[in-house]
């Protein structure tokens, strides 16, 4: 177990880098504590793979440094790192069985068989595999399938880090839930540092304590699930969380307020900094439908069980609403009013207000 | 209800033509004189299983199955670990990989017959490039219308350079079938490159290596093209193989009651082995 740190990490796939845009990961530079839960969330291409590998050690980054704890591990392969990496498809030795697979790590070590055999009882017992030690690991459904990758990582008790790279992918919709649970379940037992990479927020927020939400090669910003949701530090993740994301309205700049088609909108603070591009930002839950305000024609309403979504068009900027009133019909005229303290405005991206203390 | 047509019969009277003309027919007239004696003038006298004893009994037979048997294993032997290793080797991805693809594919383009005539020529003493380069420079003695030994080892070296190319290619497209992810995870569990072979590599190659083994046992145990027109069976009978007997029986001596029952036998031999080996090799599949 160790603390993990990535100094100025830059990683480029072509072998000479030109511009930024040559790199796959702009800059990396930061630490996982160790024994937390840690998810990176970013879409498809944002380099958080490209982080994983880094870490594991199946890349070499082109520029930049990394430690486990005090050690410099930059240059070393994989298997000296002692870490465990679980991948997007379960990988599994067909020929042999649950119990082999589940050893292997241990006995390409160099391992006791004594301490083999406890070791992988344990991690049996623990993702609830023991019925199946003496199968055929090729014979069994790919959650198990999962299940065995995962425990092949967790078998060795020395590892510093575990690595999830989208591993509910190939997984059942109704046995993701369970298998998440586990994993939340498993980091509290084995107590080891754990970065889960995904593109789903879902599975994000359910396991991790701290979120690494990335786009574009670079980090654009760690928090809690929470922190998240109710103050993104970049419009990217006030639209890539939640669901639908966060309103982002273009607006002007006048007299120290922010005016969106020609109306002054309350924002939560004073601005930190200013901008060429300025918007506001506003979660759809914190929009409410009032009798005065800013004026709208309903473009969609839709009941998706607990409460309704309804596209609002203000001009032609789109406003999502999650409301728990009654159904509005197409083409009807409304008002909007947004809540003050969840309205932000965002500078060139980046957040650029502040909460009024 | 279902109503009863019997029209769909029609559909499948096409293969059965086909397959009645392409194999039943011709089968059906080998057993056919396979049983009889026949002194011409289209003469049939009924002979029952006597040619299959004699054949059985024959030493003749017993050489030429001994010498098609040897051929055969060490084809196998040699072309399937070579074939391996030369996958293993190839590159995955790049510039190189279509090139390699190519070269690897040539030998097999060459009709057999040419194949035959091609290291002929190449191994002749006087003239061909290795036989002169053998004799003359290294001063090694070869001869292969001499010695059995340099016509075994020229007709098995021109087996594999003829045909190794198919291993290969199989074994290359089942080990681009294996993900990056396995290569991957079997590093971080400090796999060997042996346990890499053992365990990944070999177990996804597992099914293209049973076709690959099928064919070449096939291919190589009823082969004649390329040693009839390299050897033509000699020196002596050195290296008449199987087929290369038949025809000697069937259309040299005219004994087609014998080279019948030989035929079958020969054909009743391949189908045996390749039956037990393929179901052997896929039997724990299933379960």
């Amino acid at each position: 177990m160790a603390r993990i740190t990535l100094q100025n990490v830059r990683h480029s796939y072509l072998p000479h880098p030109e511009g930024d845009d040559d790199y796959a990961l702009k800059e990396i530079d930061h630490s996982w504590e160790d024994g937390g839960a840690y998810a990176l969330l970013g879409p498809s291409g944002c380099g958080k793979s490209t982080l994983l590998n880094i870490v594991s050690g199946l890349l070499t980054p082109s520029e930049g440094r990394i430690r486990f704890d005090d050690k410099e591990v930059t240059e070393l392969p994989p298997d000296k790192r002692n870490i465990a990496q679980v991948f997007q498809f379960p990988v599994i030795y067909d020929t042999m069985t649950v119990y082999d697979n589940l050893a292997f790590p241990l006995r390409n070590r160099g391992r006791d068989e004594e301490i083999v055999k406890e070791r992988v009882s344990a991690i049996a017992e623990m993702l609830e595999v023991t019925p199946m030690l003496n199968t055929r690991a090729a014979n069994l459904s790919p959650d198990n399938k999962q299940k065995i990758s995962m425990g092949r990582g967790l078998v060795r008790n020395d590892v510093n880090v575990v690595m999830f790279d989208e591993p509910l992918t190939v997984i059942d919709p109704h046995l993701k839930w369970k298998l998440r649970l586990k994993l939340k379940e498993l980091h509290h037992r084995v107590n080891a540092t754990m970065i889960y990479v995904t593109h789903d927020q879902t599975e994000a927020l359910t396991f991790a304590d701290q979120v690494v939400v990335m786009d574009l090669g670079v980090i654009v910003q760690i928090g809690t699930p929470v922190e998240l949701f109710e103050r993104p530090a970049h419009t990217f993740v006030g639209h890539f969380i939640g669901s639908p994301g966060m309103n982002i309205l273009p607006c002007e700049i006048r007299d120290g307020g922010a005016f969106f088609h020609g109306q002054n909108v309350a924002l939560e603070g004073p601005l930190t900094k200013a901008g060429n591009k300025t918007e506001i930002g506003v979660r759809p839950e914190y929009v409410v439908l009032a009798p005065t305000g800013l004026e709208g024609i309903v473009r969609r309403a839709v009941d998706i069980g607990r409460h309704i979504v309804i596209e609002v068009m203000v001009g032609d900027t789109r406003i999502s609403v999650v409301s728990d009133g009654d159904l509005p019909e197409q083409g009807e005229t409304v008002h909007l009013q947004f809540r003050q303290d969840q309205t932000r405005l965002y500078a060139d991206g980046w957040l650029a207000s502040k909460a009024r203390s | 209800m279902k109503t009863l047509n019997q029209r769909a019969w029609f559909f499948v009277l096409p293969v059965l033509v086909l397959v009645a003309f392409n194999a039943l027919i011709p089968i059906m007239t080998v057993v056919n004189y396979s049983v009889q004696e026949t002194f011409g003038d289209n003469l049939f006298f009924w002979q029952g299983l006597d040619w299959f004893q004699q054949i059985l009994r024959s030493d003749r037979f017993h050489a030429a199955l001994g010498r098609q048997f040897l051929f055969t294993g060490l084809i196998l032997a040699i072309e399937i670990p070579l074939g391996i290793i030369i996958a293993l080797s190839m590159p995955r991805q790049g510039f190189w990989v279509p090139v390699c693809l190519v070269t690897m594919a040539l030998p097999m383009l060459i009709p057999w017959n040419v194949v035959g005539s091609m290291w002929n020529i190449f191994t002749l003493p006087d003239i061909g490039l290795l036989g002169y380069f053998l004799n003359h420079t290294l001063g090694i003695p070869y001869d292969m219308t001499q010695s059995p030994i340099a016509a075994w080892i020229t007709i098995v070296v021109m087996d594999v350079w003829h045909w190794t190319s198919l291993v290969v290619l199989l074994c290359y497209a089942g080990l681009m079938s294996i993900p990056d992810a396995y290569y991957q995870a079997a590093k971080i569990d400090g796999a060997s490159s042996w346990a890499v072979f053992r365990y990944i590599q070999l177990p996804k190659m597992k099914t293209v290596l049973t076709i690959a083994i099928l064919l070449r046992f096939m291919d190589s145990f009823n082969i004649y093209t390329e040693p009839f027109t390299l050897t033509g069976g000699g020196p002596g009978n050195s290296t008449t193989l199987l087929s290369i007997d038949l025809v000697k029986i069937a259309l040299g001596q005219f004994d087609l009651g014998p080279a019948a029952a030989m035929s079958l036998i020969y054909f009743a031999i391949t189908l045996l082995v390749s039956w037990v080996f393929y179901t052997v090799m896929t039997k724990g599949d299933t379960n």
